[in-house]
Order: C-alpha cells, then sequence, then structure tokens
C-alpha cells in the first residue's frame, strides 16, 4: 500500500475502532447503571428483554430500549422554539464524541515499517482540545433548558449552565499540577511520562504525584457530567427531568447517550492522566522490571496486550465509579454545589498549583 | 487545499458575524456568534496555531457566550416583545464604518496575502508563554490586576444594600 | 396544663475528618459496594417477588376481584334481589332477572355484570348479599387488559372461579 492510502486507512481504522469502543462502553454502560442500581438497592434490576427465550442476565435492554426510543411518537411541544429545541440533542451529544479524539489507548505500534501511534489525533493542545470540546456541552444542555418553553427545563437549564461554568474553574485548574509534573499538555507525552517509578517503587502515575488534583479533577468532572450528586439540572425531585423533560424519543435517548458518552470519556480522561493511561505497572517495552531488581521477558505482541487491557482496565473501573458513587451519594443542594465549587475547590486547585510548583522548584535546585 | 479550507471558514466566520448582528431572536445571535468563534478557531489550526484555537474556543465560546446565554435565559423576553430599534444614524454609520474596513483589509490582505509555508511557531503553548511571561509580562501583570479590580467592583455591586 | 416540652436531640458537629467528606463517601461506597457483591453471590437474598410467575399471598381478608358462589347443583346461587346493586356506590353492578327454571327459586340472574372500571372494591355488595352469594376472597386484583369491554365481567367470568 502507497502513502497517503496508507495513513487514510490507518486513521479511518483508528477512528472506528475506538468509535465502536466507547459507542459499545456507552450501550453497556446503561445496562450496568441499571443492574449495579437493582443489586446495590437489593432488588433485581432488568431481566426481561429476552431473544429466543436467552435472558442473559438482562442484556438486551439496552436493545430494547434502543428500538423503543427509535419507535416512539418524535414530538415537539407547541411553546418550543422548533429549531432550538431539535438542536439541543446535537449539541449535547457532538461534544462527547469530540473528546473521544485526543485520547491515547495504546502505545505506539510499528505496522508495515511505520510507527502508528494509537490515538485518533495526537494533537500539541492535548487537554486543552479537550477543555474547549467538554466546554461546548453546557449549550446542550441551555439550549433545551430554554428551547423548550417550559418551566422545569428553564431552570435545569439556568442550574446546569452556572454549575458547569463554576466547576469548569477548578477543573481546569487542578490540571495545571500535572501539566507542570510532565511538562506538557500533550495527552502522549502525559502518558508517556507515567512510565516511571517514583521513589523506586511506585509507578508515576498521576494519581500519586498529584493526590489532592486528581480528587479536585474527579469531584469537577462529576460536576460537569451532571452526574450525582451534582445532577440538579435534573434532579427529579424539584425538576421532573430538568432540561430534558420536554423531550422524548430520539432526541432523549441522544441526550442519554450523551450523559453515558460522558462517562466514557470522562473516565478514559481520568486513566489517562492520572492512572497511567495504557502503562501497566512495572510493565517495560521489554518485560516486567520488578523494584527489587528480578526481570521477567514479555514478547512485544503480549506487552502490547497488556497495555491497552491495562486501558480497558482503567477505563472500565472508573465508568463504573460513576455508577457507584450515583447509588451511594445523595444530591447537592444547590447553594451546597455552589460553596463547594467557589469556596472549596477554587482554593484548594490554587493551593495545589502552588504547591506544585513550590515542590518543583526545590526538587530542581 | 489549505487555501480552500481557508476560503471556507472564512466565508462561515464572515456569514456567521453578519448574521449575529442582523438576527432578531438574542438567542440566534448568541449560536451565530460561537459559529463564528469556531470558524475563527479553524482559521487559527490552519496557521498551525492550535493554542490559540484552543484558547479562543475555551475563552470565548465556552465561557463568555455561555455568559451571553444565561443571561439571554434569565431576561427571556418573549421574541414578538423585542425592542424594535429605528436607529438609522446609527445604521448608515455602521455602512460607513463596514465600508472602511473592508478598504481597508482590502489594502493590507494586498500586502500580507496568505504567507506561504508552514507557519512559525507562534501560536503553540510554548511560545505564547513565554512572550507572556518575558516581553508581555508588564501588560499581562496589569491585565490581571485590572481583572481583579473588576472582580472586586463585582462584588462590591452585589453586596450593595439598596 | 402546661405544654410538653420535648428536647429533641441535635445533630452533633461533624468531627474534621467527617466534615472533610471524602472519608464519608469511601466508607458508603464500602456499603453499597457490600451489598452488591452480596446480591450478586446470593441472588436469592433479594426480597423481589417476580410477579407473573410469582404471586405474592394476599392476607385472607383482603378484598379482591369477586366471584359468584354456585349451588350444589351448579346452578348460580344468586336470585336476582338486587340488594348488591343497590349498596354498591360506584353503581358497577348490573343485573336483569328472569324466571328461574328451578320450582323451588324464584328468580336468578339473566345477566349479572360487573364494570371492574368502576368497582371501587369496597365489598359493599358482599355485605349486602342476603345469600352468600357474591364473594371477594379470590385473593387477586382484576387483571390487566386492553379494552374497556373485556374489564366488564359477566356472570361466566364471575361463576368460573
Amino acid at each position: 500500500m502507497n502513502g497517503p492510502l496508507f495513513d487514510i486507512a490507518v486513521a479511518v481504522a483508528r477512528i472506528a475502532v475506538f468509535f465502536a469502543f466507547c459507542f459499545g462502553l456507552v450501550v453497556v454502560m446503561t445496562w450496568v447503571e441499571r443492574k449495579g442500581a437493582a443489586y446495590i438497592q437489593d432488588r433485581r434490576g432488568p431481566n426481561r428483554a429476552d431473544i429466543f427465550g436467552i435472558r442473559a442476565w438482562g442484556l438486551f435492554h439496552p436493545l430494547a430500549d434502543a428500538l423503543k426510543f427509535l419507535f416512539k411518537e418524535d414530538f415537539i411541544p407547541d411553546n418550543a422554539h422548533r429549531l432550538f429545541y431539535q438542536m439541543a440533542p446535537m449539541f449535547s451529544l457532538a461534544p462527547a464524541i469530540l473528546a473521544i479524539a485526543v485520547i491515547p489507548f495504546g502505545p505506539d505500534v510499528t505496522v508495515m515499517g511505520r510507527r502508528i501511534a494509537l490515538q485518533i489525533a495526537d494533537l500539541n493542545v492535548g487537554i486543552l482540545y479537550l477543555f474547549a470540546v467538554s466546554g461546548m456541552t453546557v449549550y446542550g444542555v441551555v439550549l433545551a433548558g430554554w428551547a423548550s418553553g417550559s418551566k422545569y427545563p428553564l431552570l435545569g437549564g439556568l442550574r446546569s449552565s452556572a454549575q458547569m461554568l463554576s466547576y469548569e474553574v477548578s477543573m481546569g485548574l487542578s490540571l495545571i499540577g500535572i501539566f507542570m509534573v510532565f511538562e506538557s499538555v500533550r495527552m502522549s507525552q502525559i502518558v508517556a511520562g507515567q512510565g516511571g517509578l517514583l521513589f523506586g517503587v511506585l509507578p508515576k502515575w498521576g494519581v500519586f504525584v498529584q493526590p489532592l488534583g486528581f480528587i479536585l479533577f474527579l469531584v469537577a468532572q462529576y460536576a460537569e457530567a451532571n452526574r450525582t450528586p451534582f445532577d440538579l439540572p435534573e434532579g427529579e425531585s424539584e425538576l421532573v427531568a430538568g432540561y430534558h423533560t420536554e423531550y422524548a424519543s430520539f432526541k432523549f435517548s441522544m441526550f442519554m447517550m450523551a450523559e453515558y458518552l460522558h462517562m466514557v470519556v470522562g473516565a478514559a480522561v481520568v486513566a489517562t492522566l492520572f492512572f497511567g493511561g495504557w502503562q501497566f505497572p512495572y510493565l517495560r517495552d521489554a518485560g516486567f522490571l520488578f523494584p527489587g531488581g528480578s526481570a521477567v521477558a514479555v514478547p512485544p505482541a503480549l506487552v502490547l496486550l497488556l497495555r491497552i487491557g491495562a486501558f480497558v482496565a482503567k477505563v472500565l473501573f472508573f465508568a463504573w465509579l460513576y455508577v457507584w458513587v450515583r447509588w451511594t451519594v445523595p444530591r447537592f443542594r444547590y447553594d451546597q454545589v455552589m460553596r463547594l465549587g467557589w469556596k472549596v475547590m477554587l482554593p484548594l486547585s490554587l493551593l495545589n498549583i502552588f504547591a506544585t510548583g513550590l515542590i518543583l522548584l526545590l526538587l530542581k535546585k | 487545499m489549505e487555501t480552500v479550507l481557508f476560503i471556507l471558514f472564512g466565508a462561515i466566520a464572515v456569514c456567521g458575524a453578519v448574521m449575529v448582528v442582523t438576527r432578531k431572536s438574542p438567542m440566534a445571535s448568541a449560536l451565530y456568534l460561537i459559529l463564528t468563534l469556531f470558524a475563527v478557531a479553524a482559521l487559527f489550526v490552519l496557521r498551525q496555531a492550535h493554542f490559540l484555537a484552543a484558547v479562543q474556543v475555551i475563552v470565548y465560546a465556552g465561557a463568555v457566550v455561555v455568559l451571553f446565554v444565561f443571561v439571554i435565559m434569565l431576561i427571556n423576553v418573549p421574541e414578538d416583545r423585542l425592542p424594535v430599534e429605528r436607529a438609522t444614524t446609527t445604521r448608515v454609520l455602521g455602512v460607513i464604518a463596514a465600508g472602511i474596513f473592508i478598504l481597508e483589509s482590502a489594502v493590507l490582505a494586498r500586502r500580507f496575502w496568505m504567507p506561504k509555508g508552514p507557519a512559525a511557531e507562534v501560536g503553540t503553548v510554548e511560545t505564547v508563554g513565554r512572550a507572556l511571561f518575558t516581553d508581555y509580562l508588564l501588560a499581562f501583570e496589569i491585565t490581571s490586576v485590572l481583572l481583579l479590580a473588576a472582580v472586586i467592583g463585582a462584588i462590591a455591586l452585589a453586596k450593595r444594600k439598596t | 396544663m402546661t405544654i410538653g416540652v420535648k428536647k429533641v436531640a441535635r445533630p452533633r458537629e461533624m468531627s474534621f475528618p467527617e466534615s472533610l467528606y471524602l472519608v464519608e463517601i469511601v466508607k458508603g461506597l464500602g456499603v453499597t459496594m457490600g451489598h452488591l457483591l452480596s446480591n450478586i453471590v446470593r441472588q436469592e437474598g433479594i426480597k423481589t417477588i417476580e410477579y407473573p410467575e410469582v404471586r405474592r399471598e394476599m392476607p385472607p381478608r383482603f378484598r379482591g376481584r369477586h366471584r359468584l358462589m354456585k349451588r350444589e347443583n351448579g346452578s348460580p346461587r344468586c336470585v336476582a334481589c338486587f340488594c348488591c346493586a343497590t349498596a354498591c356506590p360506584a353503581k358497577c353492578i348490573t343485573i336483569v332477572a328472569g324466571e328461574s327454571p328451578d320450582p323451588g327459586v324464584e328468580k336468578y340472574p339473566v345477566r349479572f355484570d360487573i364494570d371492574m372500571l368502576r368497582c371501587v372494591f369496597c365489598g359493599m355488595c358482599v355485605e349486602a348479599c342476603p345469600c352468600d352469594a357474591i364473594r371477594m376472597d379470590t385473593g387477586w386484583f382484576t387483571p390487566p387488559d386492553d379494552t374497556r369491554e373485556k374489564l366488564i365481567f359477566t356472570i361466566d367470568t364471575l361463576l368460573e372461579k
């Protein structure tokens, strides 16, 4: 195969694989959410949908849900602004899809004498791109709230825009520490920087060098994704369903997809920035190298598999964490959310930057 | 290829900007503003200034316009009760200003028409950061003081008991 | 008489690790994970009654859907006295009386319809019946159906149970 054709094939393959992975995970996550919630609450959860009598622990429920969404009436309320009402779900889903692009899901591989990064686009602004894109999600919620022409969505949209703006600040600031430690905003370099060891024992993962940054980022991410305990924009006890009250059928399912895709992408980002991305602890290119000095040789193909497997495992864990936290922690009150965002998270993230800078300066001397 | 994209995004940016000022509904204006900002960001990307593009989107589309939208939502004037503007003088002046601007840009374009080859590394994280903290340090610090003053002013206004 | 004052314990001040909130969240996560794992391992511990297959045992005095009793020879015990229809606050019982072929019995119901959509399950009809011909001891609800007509139970349906 010649040059440009090969490049295009590689690009398409990367997009297809990662896209399929993320959307597959979205489908699975809807099931995990329902089943996990049920088991946590001593219920059985979905177990009815069957294909030829095979029930498979309710695994076909996402399929049934999708079919149901497709065949429901696509209804536009009288008071809604027709165009914006229809645009809102797209505004909600598109940023989540865009964010997939910069996440490295494996190390560079050599195929037919070429080095290929297992990442859709290795931008030199990496995380900034991620911020830029995730900043757009707020429009989906706000537009949905405004264009529905109804009170509950409007309140939900208002809450969400204030909340997202507040937490975006501390989310960005909590990552500055990571940039400072790994001296890059490029995702691939941050992951590569996490391959070393800290004090000769711990893997040099972001969570070990930036523990406070990790907690702040995780909390801010939950707030950005509008997940419990920050799901006030759709707090059903007060706002029916918040910004997507007036939505039905496929548009509603787009909001749902956006939410779960945010979870998956968020999990991937946390895994990449704070848990070494595709780095497998103590695994080097040639094989395992344990702190004691003992080494185990591993064939390159297995190394690649282990690394991609490590990334998938980390993503799965953090995606599950979203669900786990949702069914554990009750929702905050709105003033509590704002207080946490501005009076706790913001000073702490500034403190984190200051402390990181100080330590780096002392280490350099 | 690059020229085609440049013309495409440039056209989107200009059309979006025109729509921002001509739309009646404020929400539509805000959305066209986002479109324009994105198109300008795309132009930055075409000149290899990824950092500028990202910051443009983060700051303007991600924060400033959200604030606009927030205000539009809070005020929430129905479309049939929007004030009708009859400022003919302003319009005439606007057209004249636009004419002068187009002339100016035509003159400028003759001199700086589409530099060939890859652009110099001006819009990356490193170069922008270095420039901010060395050559433009004073301006940078003064801006931060200005912003601080604005924050304090906003708090003072919000806390005023009237 | 003085008003009794009851002292209610105020929630105590949170200690520092509690006010950090994170430790408590982790504890909470432990609790939920415990439930999750124990429910996966011991499925029989889950209290859910899987409805269509398994039915809840109703208490003996539960007023469920009606049934009409029969005599030993199989004819309905009802003598079409209209007591139940009169007592019914929802006016959901329609009776058409006919001359009974049995010489010992005066009348029998040609039609005996209960509109289950109107019935409020108060049990007045059972109280009113002088012959113990109608009972509500089936121990079950009105099953759902897809047309209104199907939910007007006729004498045949009511005699079945």
